[in-house]
């Protein structure tokens, strides 16, 4: 019984990563950056929720709510400000870098604000769950609500990729910038479109990870997003079902690991799995090959 | 015996068939051109003759050696030695050291020797100074030896990039359109150029070139490649009258 | 030749200049504390002070020379750190002599280090770019996450290992307990100095300039500039990528022995040994600009001392880095800050050029 309830715990927190990890993939896909501050948007949603729900006393629809605009505005405003200067830049470790300069800014920025205390996160959900085998096993109503958000979020973004206008620009802007923007696509539009998709997604998974784990600190969102890239670069990135599949797979895989092996192992087994994956196939589960140009 | 024989070459991209049986051969200390209109697979062919994509039919024999799959630099040590379409110099650095990276295999010494500064280190760096410098000169360089690479102007960019290879001591010097953004004067200038080092280094050339002027001023053979196949193969007169070029040229 | 030689002594005044400001910096520092005219606070950053420097310069070797991100860089420090603090306790009453400990500790920290390097230099090197910087993360991760479940101790019957805890290591009576997983080794000798950590600089610096200057740092940086055109004129990529990286570690891990040695405790945290610091000796090679060696020193120097000597910003000093790491950025690497600059400050362009 203990194996299904770790593996149901394991796709709950994968589905947090695969939210995550969708960020870290379109954007990768458009903007060819490692955007190191996704993991910290994170963290900005979650104390704008906690704020709303345990300060202003809001319901938890509006306080998520509230979480999603800040959140996304807040991607528009660091692509606008820190990458975009640099898209085209001779060296591709500047905006790296300027990246791990943005996730130092939102952790620093949090500290000030909200101080280093750790704060008790409201669960979103109230719905305890359902019971099974007699009371053997309990799925907590998180667990649940977070698989089930993570299944409709991937739903969604695959028809709005397919299917709509701004989706197909942004799959002809990943393909080729130049060409795209011959055919008449806003690419900067399209490419603040991906940031505000991703960071909107990012607010959506920092509330549930912290309904599911709610200790809540300016570095909450760090070790999660560093592990949902890792989900990306395992699944393929670029490809939005490969995030979806990367994501369920670590999180089943760091839980398995913390209950099975030694828990201070488990975040050395996430990025032994991250390794072996760059090693033996590095362009993940589902993603493509990408010929130099020489 | 020739110095390239290349039989059957090609490879795919994802189903598309982008150089297909291609064959050459060409002798030592020749001036050879290969032709074609844009994406026929010029560029293409030096990648594979250079080891940069691995082809997938064929045969490469450099000078009696089979050097089919081999790793670019191992190609290199083997005696090709390129250029390309896009300048890629070595942009940060300065442009004699441009030229001693290309040195470098042929005037070694250990790391510890560069790290001690031993008297090793001392003689071998004075060497390849010296003869970067000469190279330099034959290319009319050595006023710009401790200028930065990217601030040169872009015809003595594409100088340099020659002197680079050929500071490896190629046997085969391949050429991936030199004149390309030069002006009818500086064009002029590198036919002669390219005339000199043949005469002096005994090298073989192989360019690709849009240059009317320039391959028919040079060349003495020629290969017009034409949807990644051979379409016509002999002395240039011949080859640029053949009515099949021209078609293929200037289109149907 | 004139132009040869004008060059081999513009490089050698300018390591010179290097050598020459960091032992002025120290003979000044040095008389300070003998005429105890300095506070017990700044004597006691003195050696912290040499291990960022040395981390600054052997990061600059990856960053700046090679062109790679590497973000493990802390993980390399906590090898030699905990290798060498690991030797010197099971021979503190072996060896007795302090100096003749300390250089084997020295030797062994440094071996160690290499050794990690080179063997997660060999797979990881293959990557490029945003991969590397990740997977080097990665793997300084697991060698902090490592040494925290790690219990070793020694009795008469020999090493004993565990991961479970101090007590499952079964030792005898005579035993005792060397590595104790989170609560890392105490009791390592005191055996750094300030003068040990400034010749350890000045080692560094030689090695790390004289590299650069030589036919090995030239294939370096072939490969930085363009890795093809490098393998077209038969450089042998993956060597001299795994040299500089190997060489990069051994430094960092020398910086590990010389950090160990000056703490009675020594714990793997975060902080000293995880991405923070690795993020934190990044800022300083940044700031005092990529590839440029003693702007490294110079930044590590000023970003170790002035937030200790402004206590009342020491809150605000990870924010105005975050700050700071940007705007340089920004400013160095924007296409349009680049055009701004030239037009207005092209007169500046000679005094850069001569700087390296």
């Amino acid at each position: 019984m203990s194996f299904i309830s770790y593996l149901i715990n394991g796709l709950s927190l994968g589905s947090v990563y695969a939210i995550i990890a969708l960020g870290y993939t379109m954007v990768y896909g458009i903007a060819k950056m490692l955007n190191f501050a996704h993991g910290d948007v994170i963290m900005i949603g979650a104390y704008v929720a906690f704020i709303g729900m345990s300060q202003a006393g809001v319901s938890p629809v509006i306080a998520v709510a509230a979480a999603i605009i800040v959140c996304t505005l807040l991607g528009i405003v660091i692509e606008r400000v820190a990458y975009k200067p640099l898209r085209n830049a001779s060296s591709s470790l500047a905006v790296l870098i300027t990246a791990i300069g943005v996730s130092y800014l939102l952790q620093n920025t949090a500290l000030l604000v909200f101080g280093a205390n750790t704060q008790t996160f409201p669960s979103v959900v109230s719905w305890g769950g359902i019971t099974l085998a007699d009371g053997a096993m309990n799925i907590s109503g998180v667990t649940i609500v977070t698989i089930v958000v993570c299944l409709v979020i991937m739903a969604v973004l695959i028809t709005f990729v397919q299917k709509s206008k701004p989706g197909q620009a942004m799959r002809a802007v990943s393909e080729d910038k130049g060409a795209a923007q011959l055919m008449g696509i806003n690419v900067n539009a399209t490419i603040a479109l991906t940031f505000a998709i991703g960071s909107a997604l990012a607010a959506v998974a920092g509330v549930l990870l912290c309904s599911a784990y709610p200790s809540l600190t300016p570095y909450t969102g760090a070790m999660p997003g560093i592990k949902a890239f890792v989900a990306a670069v395992f699944g393929g990135i670029g490809s939005i079902p490969g995030a979806f599949i990367g994501g369920l797979l670590l999180g089943v895989i760091e839980i398995l690991g913390r209950a099975y092996t030694m828990s201070q192992l488990a975040d050395a087994l996430v990025f032994a799995v991250l390794i072996i994956v760059l090693l033996v196939k590095p362009t993940g589960l589902l993603g493509k090959k990408i010929q130099e140009k020489v | 015996m020739a110095l390239l024989e290349v039989k059957n070459l090609g490879i795919s991209f994802g189903g598309l068939r982008a150089v297909n049986s291609f064959e050459i051969s060409i002798e030592k200390e020749e001036l050879y051109g290969l032709i074609g209109p844009n994406g026929a697979g010029k560029t293409t062919v030096f990648n594979l003759l250079t080891g940069v994509y691995q082809p997938d039919a064929g045969k490469i024999i450099l000078d009696g050696t089979d050097i089919t799959g081999r790793k670019t630099t191992e190609i290199n040590r083997a005696g090709i030695a390129r250029t390309f379409q896009n300048i890629r110099l070595f942009k940060q650095m300065s442009v004699l050291d441009n030229v001693k990276v290309g040195l470098h295999n042929k005037h070694p010494y250990s790391t510890i020797e560069g790290i001690l500064r031993l008297p090793g280190y001392r003689k071998v760096e004075r060497e390849m100074d010296e003869q970067a410098m000469e190279l330099l000169k034959v290319f009319d360089l050595e006023k710009y030896a401790q200028t930065t690479a990217s601030n040169l102007p872009y015809g003595q960019q594409r100088r340099l990039e020659i002197a680079r290879a050929m500071a490896t001591e190629p046997k085969l010097l391949l050429l991936d359109e030199p004149a390309a953004g030069m002006n009818p004067n500086e064009t002029g200038e590198l036919m002669d150029m390219i005339r000199f080092v043949r005469e002096k280094f005994h090298v073989t050339v192989l360019l690709i070139e849009h240059d009317m002027k320039l391959v028919s001023g040079i060349c003495e053979r020629l290969t017009v490649l034409n949807f990644g196949e051979v379409l016509c193969q002999g002395a240039t007169s011949d080859v640029l009258n053949d009515p099949q070029v021209i078609t293929a040229y200037l289109g149907e | 030749m004139s132009e040869m030689q004008k060059k081999m002594s513009r490089n050698t005044k300018s390591n010179l200049i290097t050598y020459g400001m960091v032992a002025a910096a120290f003979l000044i520092m040095q008389s300070l504390i003998s005429m105890d005219r300095i506070s017990y606070l700044v004597e006691g950053l003195m050696v912290p002070v040499c291990v960022y420097v040395i981390m600054a310069v052997s990061l600059n070797l990856v960053v700046g020379v090679l062109g790679e991100l590497s973000l493990g860089h802390a993980g390399f420090m906590c090898v030699g750190a905990f290798t060498s603090a690991f030797f010197s306790k099971c021979m503190s009453d072996v060896i007795t002599v302090a100096p003749l400990r300390f250089f084997l500790a020295l030797l062994i920290g440094i071996a160690s280090a290499a050794v990690f390097g080179l063997l997660i230099g060999i797979p990881v090197l293959r990557l490029k770019g945003d991969y590397l910087a990740i997977v080097t993360l990665a793997f300084g991760e697991i060698i902090k996450n490592l040494v925290n479940v790690l219990f070793i101790g020694k009795d008469s019957d020999g090493f004993h290992f565990s991961t479970e805890g101090a007590m499952s290591l079964n030792l005898k009576d005579d035993g005792m307990v060397i590595l104790s997983g989170p609560q890392g080794i105490t009791g390592t000798p005191r055996d750094s100095s300030f003068f040990v950590g400034f010749i350890l600089i000045m080692v560094a610096l030689f090695i790390v300039t004289n590299l650069i200057n030589s036919r090995d740092g030239r294939a370096i940086m072939s490969i930085r500039d363009n890795r093809i055109a490098a393998e077209s004129v038969g450089i042998n990529v993956t060597k001299y990528k795994l040299m500089a990286f190997t060489i990069s570690a051994a430094m960092a891990g020398a910086a590990g022995v010389l950090y160990s040695h000056n703490l009675s405790t020594l714990i793997a945290t975060t902080n000293n040994f995880g991405y923070n610091q690795s993020i934190m000796i990044l800022v300083f090679v940044v700031l005092g600009g990529i590839g440029n060696i003693r702007g490294s020193v110079i930044a590590a120097v000023v970003l170790t001392l002035l937030p200790e000597m402004l206590r009342g910003l020491s809150n605000y000093r990870m924010l105005i880095y975050a700050i700071v790491l940007i705007v340089m950025m920004l400013f160095n690497w924007a296409p349009k800050a680049i055009e701004w600059r030239e037009r207005h400050f092209s007169f500046l362009k000679k005094k850069k050029e001569a700087v390296r």
